[in-house]
């Protein structure tokens, strides 16, 4: 399933702004790859392009390639919801459905596409994807409970497994855990390490710590002044980012010494 | 929906691409496309009201004046009717908007929270009340109560022109009239004045509050000029309502194409919309493009009074820093 | 407490004004207590007996006066300037409850006195002074309601969608300021404008149901309009990103996740819509007409609706004038009815209909 991203040149404008610029990088299968940096760099921006969600802000565009597995994401023929479907995304603010049963939430990719599925296979969809999200155990007896009603953690769980259960081949990340305490926290980062055996992850994370926990290889964003583009400063091994980085500006984030 | 069969066992991987997309596409473009054709529909309802509006008017425009139905020009006929309008609608306007903001201002700030809520409704509900019920209750009910009111402005009043007499004795007067349109938009300005005044920044009030001012000190302070504009605002669409409305002054009022300014006396200048409603089934030709310029006539006045109205609300959004 | 003089009790508040000294609690009450006691004497005075408005008038007017002016003398003009504003606020308030109280008051005790079966049952037709009914009416604007629903709530709803989730730009702005405008039209111009558009082409003396209907939609497309724009608004960003990142498109994002969160908030503002047209009158008098007879089809020939039956059968009552005028109460009152049930509904489906937050 999982694949391979490769970004060439990529350049990304919010109207006439240049939000991002020059991004070149190749991130690995079965891995998992942070994206650290001061805010307003424009990681998240990064990110969203990679599935093409910064198309929602009207204005929004991009310049240059992504390609995954030698098909261009941004090619004319390319539809930006097919895309979707293939690179699944959490976000932020846990966001369940507020009108959906849990099980509902699970499967809304499936039932918002109107898609013709066996009630069976639904069933074992929902606990295929509720269990690889680790949240099977705790919700196996509520299934039809509204899934607003479950903890923060458990929310962006359920998230979780609400993107895995539409099969996709990468999964992108934007700061899963900011919004949770450190326990559910510690929940999700163990979730992120089983489930990178089955996709490519890429994480948007404030939490140096994180990053250097999960990640195997991780990227530095950084603005060069106000007002200018954000650009992928260094792109390496998490070993090597934390201990021995090749740009002083990253070295200067990792260690706090950021003006 | 979609005619694909269940993939087995395995989620939907690998979809067919081309049928899908296709479909997905053509939803989206319908969908966009219905909505925004909606929009345009609007645009072309209001173009449409005052195209047809000014079609219909023009015959009146261009008659004869002796064809006329009261053979004077049609400036003649419409003018008292403009000034009947007017002035009712400024009757209305100075009765009820001081009530409208005592209302509001007790409703957000003096009433118990629990009854705020409650009478925040009460009012609701006055708004949706059919103004032909108000018209029943106006010439039933208020103008009989009015009659020895009447009697007692003339005797004792009667030196300001507004109160001369001779007074009514059915009590179906101009004044009557703007009192049951102060009624009626009463809950029209209330609502937006409340609307306002909770919005007022509770950091103002509480500072004023910790400087040691009492609550109408505060009020005064941080709350009425904050909701100054939205009060202005709410006013004039309450003004744009008095205008148009038709069934009230139909019922209530005792009209003889007259222009004075005489309150309380059985001769009174009709307005526009009550004299198209009684006119209009009864008309025929020439007369019916007559009512149909005035009601052209009525329509600018209060697209005029709605812009400005809007205008000033809108003003207050741009820096009130809402949104 | 003494009720001899309340109007200057000045006098009875001793020595050097103390500023922190505050009155009891049962003052001002029992201020306006006294005040409603010496307007009573007042009133009787001036007009020899008892009147119950004068009463209340100078009752009003003296217990403000009292609290005001002992206020000051006791709490000083700070603290009397407040509790003045606060007596006048809440005048202001009673005064709006009056007409509320005494217009219910008046549809229910002239109303009910035709609030028979006859009156549901039976149409005008044939029928000279006693009896006959409204059921023609009631049907006709049952029919013109529901025709003015059907072409109101799609267009309406549709628009809404267009300027939360495509408009941008000029046309955006445009239609949200004409919608606004559009809320201002005078009903009767509305009625006018659906009459000048049919008699365009079917000649002035058309009168037909669907002609109501039309009218009645210039003026609640602008309601539908602004309800749903603030409620669609009022759904989450996030939703819409969750939903577009499954690979959902935007129509489908739109139909199974915007109007199905905010299904509630859809329908009581449809609701509530539904109850502002449903009492108009003036667009229906100059397109729908009158006949005495039941008519079921809205578009051949002319049909009678509730409020244009109560406004003919009270101006116009002919001889006997009484049945008439007693019929138009009535209507009135099931006007009324209609109107309340009406904004009832749109209180329950928001209530009931609300996503459940869980918390």
């Amino acid at each position: 399933m999982a694949k391979r991203i490769d970004v060439s040149d990529l350049d990304i404008y919010y109207s006439s702004f240049l939000a991002v610029q020059g991004v070149n990088v190749s991130i690995e299968p079965r891995s998992i790859t942070a994206l650290i940096g001061p805010s307003g760099c424009g990681k998240s921006t990064f990110l969203r392009s990679l599935n093409r969600m910064h198309e929602v802000i009207p204005g929004a565009r991009v310049e240059g390639k992504v390609v995954i597995d030698g098909q261009d994401l941004y090619g004319a023929e390319v539809d930006p919801v097919d895309v979707r479907r293939q690179i699944g995304m959490v976000f932020q603010r846990p966001n369940p459905f507020p009108t959906m049963s849990i099980y509902d939430n699970v499967i809304a990719g499936v039932r918002l596409n109107s898609t013709r599925m066996k009630k069976s296979d639904m069933d074992d969809l929902v606990e295929r994807s509720l269990k690889g999200a680790n949240l099977w155990a705790e919700v196996k007896d509520r299934l039809n409970r509204p899934g607003s009603g479950l903890s923060g953690g458990q929310q962006q769980r359920l998230c979780i497994a609400r993107a895995i259960a539409v099969e996709p081949e990468v999964l992108l990340m934007d700061e899963p855990c900011s919004a949770l305490d450190p326990i559910s926290t510690l929940a999700i980062e163990d979730l992120m390490t089983e489930l990178k055996e089955r996709f490519t992850i890429v994480i948007v994370t404030h939490n140096m710590q994180q990053a250097a926990r999960v990640s195997t290889a991780t990227g530095f964003f950084n603005l060069s002044g106000v007002g200018q583009p954000g650009r992928l400063v260094e792109f390496n091994p998490t070993e090597k980012i934390f201990s021995n980085p090749e740009e002083k500006a990253t070295e200067d984030y990792i260690s706090g010494r950021f003006g | 929906m979609t005619t694909t069969s269940a993939p087995p066992s395995s989620p939907p991987q690998r979809r067919e691409p081309a049928a899908q997309k296709r479909k997905g596409r053509f939803g989206d473009r319908l969908f966009a496309g219905a909505s925004t054709g909606s929009g345009i529909l609007i645009l072309l309802v209001l173009a449409g009201v005052a195209v047809f509006l000014i079609s219909r008017s023009i015959p009146a425009l261009t008659a004869d004046t002796a064809d006329l139905p009261n053979e004077e020009g049609l400036g003649a006929y419409i003018g008292p009717l403009i000034f009947g309008t007017l002035l009712a609608a400024v009757i209305a306007l100075v009765v009820a908007t001081p009530l409208a903001v005592g209302i509001a201002l007790y409703i957000t700030h003096y009433a118990p929270r629990r009854l705020a809520a409650l009478m925040g409704y009460v009012m609701d509900l006055l708004a949706a009340i059919p103004s032909v019920v108000y018209g029943f209750w106006g010439i039933a009910t208020l103008a009989p109560a009015l009659v020895p009111f009447y009697g007692w402005l003339e005797r004792n009043l009667g030196f300001i022109p507004l109160f001369s007499g001779p007074a009514s004795v059915t009590g179906r007067t101009m004044l009557t009239v703007g009192l049951v349109l102060a009624v009626m938009i009463l809950p029209i300005i209330s609502a937006i004045s409340r609307e306002v005044f909770s919005q007022a920044p509770a950091l103002h009030r509480e500072a004023a509050l910790a400087l040691g001012a009492t609550r109408w000190e505060m009020i005064r302070m941080s709350v009425l000029p904050y909701g100054k504009s939205g009060v202005i605002g709410g006013a004039m669409l309450g003004l744009g309502r008095a205008l148009g409305e038709t069934l009230a002054v139909a019922i209530v009022l005792s009209a003889s194409g007259v222009v004075t300014f005489d309150l309380i006396s059985s001769t009174n200048p009709s307005t526009i919309a009550a004299n198209i409603a009684l006119q209009f089934p009864e008309s025929s030709g020439l007369n019916v493009n007559v009512l149909i310029a005035s009601g052209l006539a009525l329509f600018v006045i209060t697209l005029a009074v709605n812009m400005l109205a809007r205008w000033v609300v809108n003003r207050r959004a741009d820096f009130s820093g809402a949104n | 407490m003494s009720t001899q003089t309340p109007v200057r009790p000045v006098e009875s508040a001793q020595g050097p004004v103390e500023v922190h000294r505050r009155l009891p609690r049962f003052a001002p009450s029992g201020l306006y207590v006294a005040g409603i006691v010496v307007g009573a004497l007042l009133a009787a005075l001036t007009t020899g007996g008892f009147n119950i408005a004068l009463t209340v008038v100078y009752g009003a007017v003296l217990g403000t006066l009292a609290v005001w002016l002992t206020s000051r003398a006791v709490e000083g003009r700070r603290k009397a300037s407040d509790r003045l504003v606060t007596c006048l606020v809440t005048t202001a308030f009673v005064i709006a409850l009056v007409p509320l109280v005494s217009l219910v008051y008046t549809v229910l005790d002239k109303g009910l006195e035709r609030f028979d079966s006859e009156f549901f049952n039976s149409s005008m037709l044939g029928v000279v002074g006693e009896g006959g009914g409204a059921y023609h009416a009631i049907l006709g604007t049952l029919i013109v309601t529901a025709l003015t629903t059907v072409i109101s709530v799609p267009i309406g709803l549709m628009t809404a969608i267009y300027l939360v989730e495509y408009g941008s730009g000029r046309l955006k702005k445009a239609i949200t300021f004409l919608v606004d405008v559009m809320t201002g039209i005078p009903s009767i111009v509305a009625g006018l404008f659906a009459f000048a558009l049919f008699s365009i082409f079917f000649g002035p003396g058309i009168r037909l149901g669907v002609m109501g209907a039309v009218a009645l939609s210039v003026l609640m497309i602008p309601v539908v309009v602004r309800s749903a724009e603030e409620v669609l608004k009022l759904v989450p960003n996030e939703l819409r990103e969750a939903s577009y990142a499954l690979g959902v498109s935007k129509w489908r994002t739109i139909v199974k996740v915007v109007l199905r969160t905010s299904i509630a908030g859809l329908g009581t503002g449809i609701t509530l819509a539904i109850a502002r047209v449903i009492g108009e009158t003036a667009p229906l008098l100059v397109t729908t007409g009158l006949i005495t007879s039941t008519n079921m089809n809205p578009f051949d020939g002319r049909m009678t609706t509730l409020p244009v039956y109560a406004f003919y059968q009270l101006t116009q009552p002919g001889f006997p004038a009484e049945p008439a005028i007693a019929r138009a109460w009535t209507a009135a009152l099931v006007l009324i009815i209609l109107v309340m049930a009406l904004n009832i509904v749109a209180r329950l489906i928001s209530r009931f209909f609300a996503p459940k937050t869980g918390r």
